[in-house]
């Protein structure tokens, strides 16, 4: 086979619809063979927050937006027909019946397929997100991390 | 056709077939035939795209009552 192809996904976005459509991109492309990286800035870091209560020292804004910002992938809100959180409820119901994966559990497969979960530590610090309430095993990085990869991405999207 | 393993994806939805074939692929040998079995409408096209370009070759395809059933051999 020729040289391994790059898939590079930036999630911008906090949404769990948006953010399933990046991680089923990224774990179909891993099944292709290529180096996958999802790099997670803004909203889209929520989907890396550890669903368990931590209490990093944190000043009051960074509190504020802690509570305010969904904790972890199975909290993320939908793009369209939010509904006041019946939304997400009557979409997981039809995604179970469907057999598609959860959200939380295409991350995990994504994290065993390898594929590379960055996190910008620019926006953690805007947002006051602490290492400490991501998911473990991830990498951190600017955009100098995105660009070495998206360079010779064969794909590279923003969603 | 001689087939060395079968894959059981019925029931699995995008991007999951893709994701457990892969897998299974790497369990058996250049030459030898991995079975398939699906139930994802869009298992096919993905399943003829992705031998093509990961370099295996697509023998056969079936579809029976909605069940698709590939026949892949390892490059």
């Amino acid at each position: 086979m020729s040289e391994q192809k790059k898939t590079n996904i930036i999630l911008f976005s906090g949404d769990y619809d948006r953010a399933m459509a990046a991680y089923i991109i990224a774990n179909g492309a891993a099944a292709y063979d290529h180096d996958v990286t999802i790099f997670h800035t803004f909203w889209g870091l929520n989907a890396l927050r550890k669903d368990e209560k931590l209490r990093p020292s944190k000043t009051f804004m960074e509190k504020m937006f802690g509570k305010m910002m969904p904790r972890g992938a199975e909290k993320l809100p939908l793009s369209k027909m939010q509904f006041a959180g019946m939304g997400p409820k009557m979409i997981k119901n039809v995604m179970k019946k469907h057999n598609a994966m959860p959200l939380d559990d295409l991350i995990s497969m994504a994290q065993e397929q390898e594929i590379t979960l960055l996190a910008c530590t620019m926006t953690m610090d805007l947002l006051g997100l602490k290492e400490e309430e991501l998911l473990d095993d991830i990498k951190y990085g600017g955009v100098a991390a995105y660009i070495s990869e998206g360079e010779d991405g064969a794909i590279n999207l923003f969603i | 056709m001689n087939i060395t393993k079968t894959l059981d994806a019925k029931g699995l939805a995008c991007p999951m077939p893709i994701v457990r074939t892969k897998k299974a692929i790497e369990e058996v040998n250049s030459g030898e035939v991995l079975e398939v079995v699906a139930t994802d409408a869009g298992a096919k096209s993905d399943l003829t795209a992705w031998t093509k370009s990961s370099g295996h070759e697509l023998l056969e395809t079936k579809e029976e009552d909605g069940v698709y059933t590939f026949y892949v051999e390892k490059g």
